[in-house]
């Protein structure tokens, strides 16, 4: 079967939705049928994205709509790197759930909820329309409210409650940055809006709708003075969530949005200092909260909150070099954290704790965990030749490439870098003393390892880590690559959705519009 | 113009109500605030001084007038129906929070720190 470009896009969101909404209908025929349906549907988006893999890039106008008109999906580099990454993930962690989620009743819920997740994220990162891209922001946002919720225990719903709230306030930021750039320039297609915006006289609206975006986005990215939600959702949600949220969401609905409109988008000047400023403060402020943590899953999360630091400084510094880098690394911490949340969720179901302190030897009852986590664990302090390491020093040169820019001041960010990493070493070493090494405390004498889906999508990870990172003279050229350069080439961006600018005035007089 | 303070205005006051209010029904009806300014704004950025409905008419067809902008309308309809999903979603959390803790005040809702 060979179908055009225009015909996979909008499979990529439809095929999870449809999902969705099946699930409840099929579970009524049979138990397992749930399941069964969310792996399909996770094994057709791997085969949609291996399907766009070779092609190049290319829109599809929905309903027949030429734009500015109607609604469009765009696949671009960027666009190609955040659907493999949201499908490998969600794939792995499609199969950890088969067997982790047994022990929670309301099955049926959960996998709709993370469908629904999916096709929203995947509708993010694809569209091409401002108010679309908000709709299917508020269509992960909502279905991840409710999976944080899931266990309905107290610190679950706290945790659910305030994610909300903070949530709820930045969709609404976003919304009033949407109704005020619309007034600018009376579209919402994001390329005719780009187009309008480099047209037109600088504006001080702009930077007005700047700051909201960077607020709104910012708040569900997890960015440091945004951050207070993070560290209690992702730890409370069941663990293929916190996977979920920490590897995927927080990425394409945050970081995606953010470099989409600030380098497609927005005409700006000094958005790179603020991305730099935000990126360093995240990154050093969220690593030393970590360090002090012994719930093993919340200092998961507020590595996390680091780690995006180092995705924004690199893409707030705007050269080739660091921004290849903060995508690399987007999706390097996008594979490893998904995967030591996974491991902290299989600790917890065998063990039943989360206690650092209460842990301890597990590397004889539980290899396979205990060996992925420690890929993970060397792969986020950026040990050679793991896949953090190299992104991590993309970063860092790129950081230190920039004194031709910055002035001096790049050593001292360079240096801050370093030293973060090094930190981050540390609170490593300290999960693995702790929970892998030592003595098994005699409670835990009758650990068994997790089931064999569980270690098999864990292993599947742990390779994904190796190869990143051994492969990474293949993955840049690849997959890094062509995303930098969607990303960094504004015309191209406005010139793939839109006709040239003759045709354009023709087409808005009513003149000839047949193709 | 005085419009335009006006939602400004009552955008202040839903963010106040989500970030000082310790009642959780508060912060949801402060958050609903915030959800009716931001749509109002949207309808006030569509509207054009003097303008009508934008329903072609014969009346229209005589005397072409100037007429609102009728996207935002439709977006704010899409805005609402997701609103109401935020509220659904954030009243039901009210109820189970009530029901585990026997509160609804945030500052004895505080397991979680750190």
């Amino acid at each position: 079967m060979d179908l055009t470009l225009a015909q996979l896009l909008p499979l990529f969101v439809a095929v999870p939705l449809l999902a969705a909404f099946l699930i409840p209908l099929v579970r009524r025929v049979h138990e397992q049928a749930a399941e069964g349906l969310s792996l399909v549907a996770g094994v057709a988006l791997l085969v949609l994205c291996v399907q766009v893999w070779g092609r190049p890039a290319g829109t599809c106008h929905m309903g027949g709509w030429q734009p500015p008109f109607g609604i469009n999906l765009i696949l671009d580099g960027l666009s190609k790197l955040m659907v493999i990454l949201i499908a490998v993930v969600s794939a792995c962690v499609i199969v950890y759930a088969l067997t982790y989620m047994k022990r929670y009743t309301a099955r049926g819920p959960f996998y709709s909820l993370l469908m629904l997740m999916i096709a929203g994220m995947n509708g993010v990162v694809l569209s091409g329309d401002l108010f679309n891209l908000y709709v299917f922001l508020e269509i992960a946002a909502i279905s991840s409210y409710a999976l944080v919720a899931f266990g309905t225990q107290e610190e679950e719903l706290e945790a659910a409650f305030k994610y909300l709230v903070l949530g709820g306030v930045a969709s609404s930021l976003i919304l009033f940055g949407i109704a005020l750039l619309y007034s600018l320039t009376g579209t919402l297609n994001l390329a005719h809006m780009a187009r309008i915006l480099a047209g037109g006289e600088p504006n001080r609206l702009v930077f007005f709708v700047a700051a909201l975006f960077l607020g709104g986005f910012g708040l569900k990215a997890a960015l440091v003075p945004f951050h207070a939600w993070l560290p209690d959702a992702h730890p409370s949600a069941p663990a293929p969530i916190s996977a979920m949220l920490s590897g995927l969401l927080i990425k394409a609905l945050g970081v995606y949005a953010l470099v989409r409109l600030f380098y497609n988008v927005l005409p700006l000047e000094g958005a790179s200092t603020a991305l730099i400023a935000l990126g360093i403060l995240s990154m050093v402020i969220g690593v030393f909260l970590a360090v002090g943590q012994w719930d093993f899953k919340r200092l998961l999360a507020y590595h996390s909150i680091s780690q995006m630091g180092y995705v924004l400084l690199g893409i707030g510094l705007g050269t080739p070099l660091g921004l290849a880098g903060g995508l690399f690394h987007l999706v390097n911490h996008g594979v490893f954290k998904s995967l030591l949340f996974l491991c902290s969720g299989s600790v917890e179901r065998s063990t039943g704790t989360r206690n650092l302190k209460e842990l301890g030897g597990l590397w004889k009852p539980m290899p396979v965990t205990s060996a992925t986590c420690s890929v993970a664990s060397l792969s986020i302090s950026g040990v050679p030749p793991f896949n953090g390491f190299w992104s991590k020093l993309i970063i860092i040169i790129a950081t230190a490439q920039a004194a031709t820019q910055l002035g001096p001041v790049a050593y001292v960010l360079a240096a801050v870098t370093v030293l973060v990493s090094f930190m981050t070493l540390v609170s490593f070493v300290k999960v693995q003393k702790y929970a892998l090494f030592g003595a098994l405390p005699e409670r835990l004498a009758r650990v068994r390892e997790a089931s064999t889906a569980m270690c098999l999508s864990l292993v599947l990870l742990a390779v994904l880590c190796i190869g990143l990172g051994v492969g990474s003279f293949w993955a840049l050229p690849k997959l890094v690559h062509p995303a930098r350069d969607a990303a960094r080439d504004r015309v191209g961006y406005m010139e793939r959705v839109l006709p040239a600018p003759e045709i354009e005035r023709m087409v808005l007089a009513g003149g000839p519009a047949d193709e | 113009m005085i419009y335009y303070l006006l939602a400004a205005g009552l955008l202040a006051v839903g963010m106040y109500a989500v970030l000082v209010k310790r009642n959780l029904i508060k912060i949801v009806m402060g958050m609903l605030i915030i959800e009716y300014a931001v749509n109002l704004m949207l309808i006030l950025v569509a509207y054009r001084t003097g303008g009508q409905a934008p329903i072609v008419t014969e009346q229209m067809r005589v005397s072409p007038g100037p007429f609102v902008d009728p996207l935002p309308q439709a977006l704010i309809l899409t805005s609402i129906v997701i609103g109401l999903a935020l509220v659904a979603l954030m009243v039901t959390l009210c109820l189970r929070l009530y029901q585990r803790y026997g509160t609804l005040d945030t500052s004895h809702i505080r397991r979680l720190k750190g």
